[in-house]
């Protein structure tokens, strides 16, 4: 199952660096990165990759809202299909 | 590929725009609950419930979160319980409502609709009996929601139940008038009801439905409203074409879940139902949405007209986003649920009347619309009448949802709490209707109902 990671927040270092661990030590594979700076905000998105993820998906969420929370930043995990759904025919 | 900024609309229309599904409802029949024993019945009208819907819940909570979106309520509907209960051996229909409460309850949904009757043509015994018991039903019980459907194209309007229904409007709110009437707000009355509609209080599962059956109701006001804001000043063309492409989006999301829900809970997929249903919270409003289109206040002239546009526009907008496309698709005007709406009936801009000229053209008709305490029957009686023969001349479905508060006065505020939200008490005209409701009577179909 394919999930996008988003990160909303003000820049810092060790944005990536902080969400990729979090990520890798729940055994997600992170399949695509995208980022930019919008409207003053650092906004990334990534691809990742749950098959060989063991944690139920609200816990998942639980864990990188907990991380986001303690640099003030917005994260959250979606599965992609919604993605699709709206953007693509 | 997805690219980050498709990404971050979603996400802003979620956090900032209100976008949601407003409920997942599952439809249940219950024509194998039937028996002659009240109490028996009862028990099998429980059990079945609580076994269809047993992860009802559970499954929605879990796909908002896997996905991200909210999904603000589920539902359940049965089959309009006149039929259930008619071969038992009472008059007292209450317990059937207390059982259905109980039962939503065990579930963990917020409402469940279906202490209904269909009598558009005649009262069969289940449907009088069904009928007289509603103001208890609904005060005695606290998510149940009834309708009666008391009129269609096919076969005019029963103008006997127009007059009923008055009268049993006007006891729902005395027996609630310490709520401010709220038994009244889960009560509708229809013409053309659909069989397969998710929203609340008018839903019920028709007796053309799989034995159970996933409905999904999508949401999305504010999106429409924000996606509007940047084509200010463009002619109508453009407006039409925004709305189609937002609605296209929002269904999309609709059908999703839909899919999702129906393969997770192992149980047919029905229908989504593309309505723009608006909720208290400020950006939320599909008043917004048309004094967006230039518009001073909602309920001057213009209104219906640009209703007409939204209505049209949200339907072919969504209608291709969707396998199977139901319900009552459209553009909801309840005036206690849209903040605009609020405002503009406070102002005095928004009436009964132009309310009623706005039913023409959107989904469903008067809906939560709060008048005197001392409205006479026969007045309410007339509104629906009016209402009934909109629906019935146009084809289309058109329902009241009033409430005459006990004790209050135009000017006066009601509150009903939660997705309810608040309503001014709007005049009504005092001109009596007494004797055109005495009648009684059918009131026979139009001439468009002979399509053989």
């Amino acid at each position: 199952m394919k999930a996008i990671v988003t990160v909303v927040g003000k820049d810092q270092v060790g944005i990536i660096a902080g969400v990729c661990n979090t990520l890798a030590a729940e055994n997600i594979n992170v399949l695509d990165i995208s980022q930019t700076v919008m409207q003053g905000f650092f906004t990334m998105m990534m691809m990742v990759d749950l098959s060989q993820c063991q944690t139920p998906f609200d816990q998942l969420d639980a864990a990188l809202k907990h991380f986001g929370e303690s640099r003030g930043l917005s994260i959250r995990v979606q599965r992609e299909d919604i993605f699709d759904a709206m953007h693509k025919i | 590929m997805l690219n980050l900024s498709n990404i971050m609309d979603t996400i802003q229309m979620i956090d900032k725009q209100h976008l949601d599904i407003r409920t997942i409802t599952m439809g249940i029949s219950l024509l194998d609950c039937v028996s002659e024993d009240p109490r028996r019945c009862c028990d099998k009208i429980y059990d079945k419930i609580c076994r269809r819907a047993a992860n009802l819940v559970r499954t929605g909570d879990n796909i908002a979160s896997e996905f991200g979106i909210p999904i603000v309520n589920k539902r359940i509907s049965v089959t309009p319980m006149a039929l259930v209960a008619g071969s038992c051996d009472t008059k007292n229909y209450v317990p059937f409502a207390m059982a259905m409460d109980r039962a939503a309850k065990e579930c963990g949904v917020n409402f469940i609709g279906g202490f209904s009757a269909l009598v558009q043509k005649g009262f069969a015994k289940g449907d009088e009996y069904l009928i007289e018991s509603i103001p208890e039903a609904l005060a005695f019980t606290d998510v149940v929601c009834s309708s009666v459907n008391v009129g269609s194209t096919r076969a005019g309007i029963n103008m006997d139940a127009v007059a009923r229904m008055g009268q049993i409007i006007k006891k729902t709110a005395y027996l609630t008038r310490e709520s401010d009437g709220l038994g009244c707000a889960k009560l509708v009355v229809f013409c053309n009801a659909v069989e397969d509609n998710p929203f609340m209080a008018g839903a019920f599962h028709g007796v053309g439905e799989a034995d159970s059956v996933i409905n999904v109701g999508v949401s999305g006001p504010g999106v429409v409203y924000h996606a509007l804001q940047k084509c200010k000043g463009q002619p109508f063309d453009v407006v039409a074409e925004t709305v189609k492409k937002t609605a296209f989006q929002i269904t999309r999301m609709g059908q999703m879940v839909a899919t999702e829900a129906s393969r997770r809970l192992d149980t047919p997929f029905g229908i989504v139902d593309l309505s723009l249903a608006p909720t208290p919270a400020v950006g939320d409003s599909v008043a917004r949405i048309l004094e967006e289109m230039g518009l001073a206040t909602c309920g001057t002239h213009g209104t219906t007209a640009a209703l007409a546009l939204l209505n049209d526009a949200v339907k072919k907008g969504g209608v291709m986003a969707s396998g199977h496309v139901g319900g009552l698709s459209g553009a909801f005007i309840p005036v206690s649920e849209d903040e605009g709406m609020i405002a503009a009936a406070l102002q005095g801009t928004l009436t009964i009347d132009k309310l009623e000229a706005m039913t023409c053209v959107c989904s469903v008709g008067l809906d939560m619309i709060a008048v005197p305490g001392d409205t006479t029957a026969e007045t309410i009686s007339a509104i629906i009448a009016d209402e009934a023969a909109i629906g019935m001349v146009n084809s289309k479905t058109t329902a009241v949802r009033i409430i005459p508060v006990e004790g209050k006065q135009v000017g006066d505020m009601i509150e009903m709490g939660g997705l309810l939200g608040s309503a001014p008490v709007m005049p009504v005209h005092s001109e009596s209707s007494a004797e055109f409701i005495a009648r009684g009577g059918r009131i026979p179909a139009p001439l468009q109902s002979l399509k053989n």
